[in-house]
């Protein structure tokens, strides 16, 4: 590859980007980070030991140590996604920490500030070792398997475990891990891949009713497939949350490769079958629609699995005002699951509305960016990719906030790169690798017009629609 | 540490935050544009734009047009009559061109309709589209009369 562009390239050598805007939030991405967790710890009473200074010392040398790999490997990528989502991890550690603090102390922190070093690393480390994201989909069904096994890991003997009445944990002996939330992505993978492939087949095949047109039964069959491998291994986990990310996810990456409005009408009649169906055939369904319909009953709030949770947070959230009681100040600890599923409302109730506002618009921020890299992507897989994890990520944020402040029923959804727990953490970082490889192969210039093959007549014929490049890979 | 001192650097963290966020709406106006001149290097830029004042592409008024023959190759002599729908070409079964080709890879490119032109994408095929003998690199605009090349089949459009 080097050798055949060199002739080319001497004459207007490609500048490199700096990447002196991503150092520049980098750093502030660290100080609101650590300083958050510095506060939480002197609102809380405690001095500023070693432990402190480690995880400043950490948070920075992860940073770092990503704005190399970035500069080395994908100078082109996109220099805002990084920070963002150092900003909302490093806020994440600060209120675990905070909550921590309550008595009788737990010490999830720690593994957190663990869980985010390893993730960080996997993610620079996709971006190290993954030349081309573009291989990965050749292997469509590898990706639908993969999703299925990790969907389906849970419900094995000896390493599924039941929490809260979900059985979606493994344990690993170090401790205990939520596959599903990696199956996310790897059904991203999987329906990127396949709608890239077959996007005219579904489009053109196909019956017309009226305004609407409808696909062919066996164009859609691996779609089905995995929608109820999806749907089915979610039903029996009992695991809502993560079935109306999956849905949406679905319908998203349909509409995307499609733009076709009758899909959406299929799937919104489905989804309301479907809704009509578990409200009558689950209990705990039935309880969590009712609990969100008639929250502030006072029956409701002290009923076994009531409205307790939603409404302690809601009090929180009012306490906190505009500007929130300060972190250490307030009683985000009174919430049941603070530091995970509400995590939100604890930073509601301490930094205010005007702090939950600029967390939210960071995370707004991050999926635009994600969805411009889409936009700019010049493969359809890579597109689709892309535009797809952004719509995960927002449907997962309308689901979280949208259940703490009871738009809709509360479901165990974690907020991304800040509840406690390191599946959801690994997850996450790894969306942001793959989402940055997209962007720098999406960004990084390309030589239109004729190619010049230099290794002479007939040496091998350079791979079409794959850019050169000069130095790297 | 004084109470007031915390409360300062309460409002603090508050303030940088927001800062984080203005310096990033800020900062990404530029880039938040979709058409990207860094895209091509600047040798070709001056050239593109050279070629767009000297020849301008065929007026919009001409109508899509119509048909593919082949000029050579196993099907040669043959026409297809094209709809105003996308034409994929591929060794593939499904495809709306079937190549019976080697050279040809299962979906090999695909031929699709933009307002009054055709245009042409190559799907990651592994020997490469030609058009007028130079290798497809992206999405080009196809005029009627130019040769294109698959494999061992060229063919051209037809008004």
């Amino acid at each position: 590859m080097t050798n055949t562009i060199d002739s080319v390239e001497t004459e207007q050598p490609v500048k490199k980007p700096l990447r002196i805007t991503e150092i520049l939030l980098m750093v502030m991405a660290v100080v609101i980070g650590s300083g958050a967790y510095m506060l939480s710890g002197l609102g809380m009473d405690q001095t500023l030991d070693a432990q402190y200074w480690i995880q400043l010392g950490v948070m920075f040398a992860l940073a770092i140590a990503f704005h190399i790999v970035l500069r080395l490997r994908a100078p082109f990528a996109d220099q805002y996604i990084m920070p963002l989502a150092l900003t909302l991890n490093g806020l994440g550690l600060a209120m675990i920490h905070r909550l921590d603090l309550v008595p009788p102390g737990t010490n999830l922190a720690n593994n957190q500030l663990l869980w985010t070093a390893l993730s960080i690393i996997i993610s620079m480390a996709i971006v190290w070792f993954i030349i081309d994201y573009r291989h990965m989909r050749r292997f469509t069904y590898v990706w639908l398997l993969a999703s299925a096994i990790l969907l389906i890991l849970p419900f094995l003997p000896f390493i599924g475990v039941e929490i809260y009445g979900a059985r979606i944990w493994v344990n690993l002996g170090i401790g205990s891990f939520q596959p599903g939330e990696v199956a996310k992505l790897t059904l991203a993978i999987f329906f990127a891949s396949y709608l890239s492939a077959n996007r005219d087949l579904i489009l053109l095949a196909g019956r017309k009713l009226g305004p609407l047109a409808f696909p062919r039964v066996q164009d859609l069959g691996p779609l089905v497939v995995a929608w109820l491998v999806a749907m089915g291994v979610l039903v029996f986990q009992r695991d809502l949350g993560s079935a109306v990310l999956f849905f949406g996810l679905f319908m998203a990456m349909i509409y995307l490769a499609t733009s076709r409005l009758s899909w959406i009408i299929l799937g919104l009649v489905a989804v309301g079958a479907g809704g009509v169906i578990a409200v009558n055939l689950f209990p705990h369904v039935e309880a969590r629609i009712d609990g969100w319909l008639n929250a502030f009953d006072m029956d409701m709030i002290y009923a076994e699995h009531g409205s307790h949770q939603v409404v302690q947070g809601l009090f929180g959230l009012a306490s906190g005002g505009l500007f929130g009681s300060g972190l250490g100040e307030g009683r985000p600890d009174l919430v049941f699951a603070a530091n995970s599923d509400m995590i939100i409302a604890s930073f509601g109730e301490e930094l205010g509305l005007v702090g939950l506002a600029a967390i939210l618009l960071i995370f707004f921020i991050l999926v635009t960016r994600i969805m411009r890299i889409g936009l700019s992507a010049r493969d359809a897989f890579g597109k689709l990719l892309a535009a797809g994890l952004g719509c995960a990520m927002a449907i997962q944020m309308f689901v979280v906030v949208g259940g703490v402040l009871r738009v809709i029923p509360l479901t165990g959804l974690t907020t991304p790169f800040m509840a406690a727990g390191g599946s959801s953490l690994l997850a996450n970082w790894m969306i942001i690798g793959l989402v940055l490889l997209i962007s720098h192969t999406a960004n990084r210039p390309m030589l239109a017009g004729p190619m010049v093959n230099a290794s002479g007549a007939g040496g091998g014929a350079a791979v079409p629609g794959q850019p050169l490049e000069a130095g790297e890979r | 540490m004084s109470e007031l001192a915390i409360t300062a650097l309460r409002f603090g963290l508050l303030a940088l935050l927001w800062i984080f966020v203005f310096s990033v709406i800020t900062s990404q106006g530029r880039s938040l544009q979709i058409a990207r001149p860094a895209r091509l290097t600047r040798k070709k830029k001056d050239e593109t734009a050279s070629s767009v004042s000297t020849d301008t592409p065929p007026p919009p008024t001409r109508a899509l047009a119509t048909q593919l023959a082949i000029t050579e190759g196993p099907l040669a002599g043959r026409t297809i009559q094209l709809g105003g729908q996308p034409l994929l070409i591929g060794r593939a079964q499904d495809a709306g061109l079937v190549l019976e080709d080697d050279y040809a890879s299962g979906r090999h490119a695909r031929l699709f309709p933009q307002g009054s032109r055709w245009f042409l994408e190559d799907l990651g095929s592994t020997n490469g589209t030609f058009v007028q003998g130079n290798q497809l690199t992206r999405t080009m605009a196809i005029d009627p009369g130019v040769p294109v090349r698959i494999g061992k089949t060229v063919m051209e459009l037809k008004a």
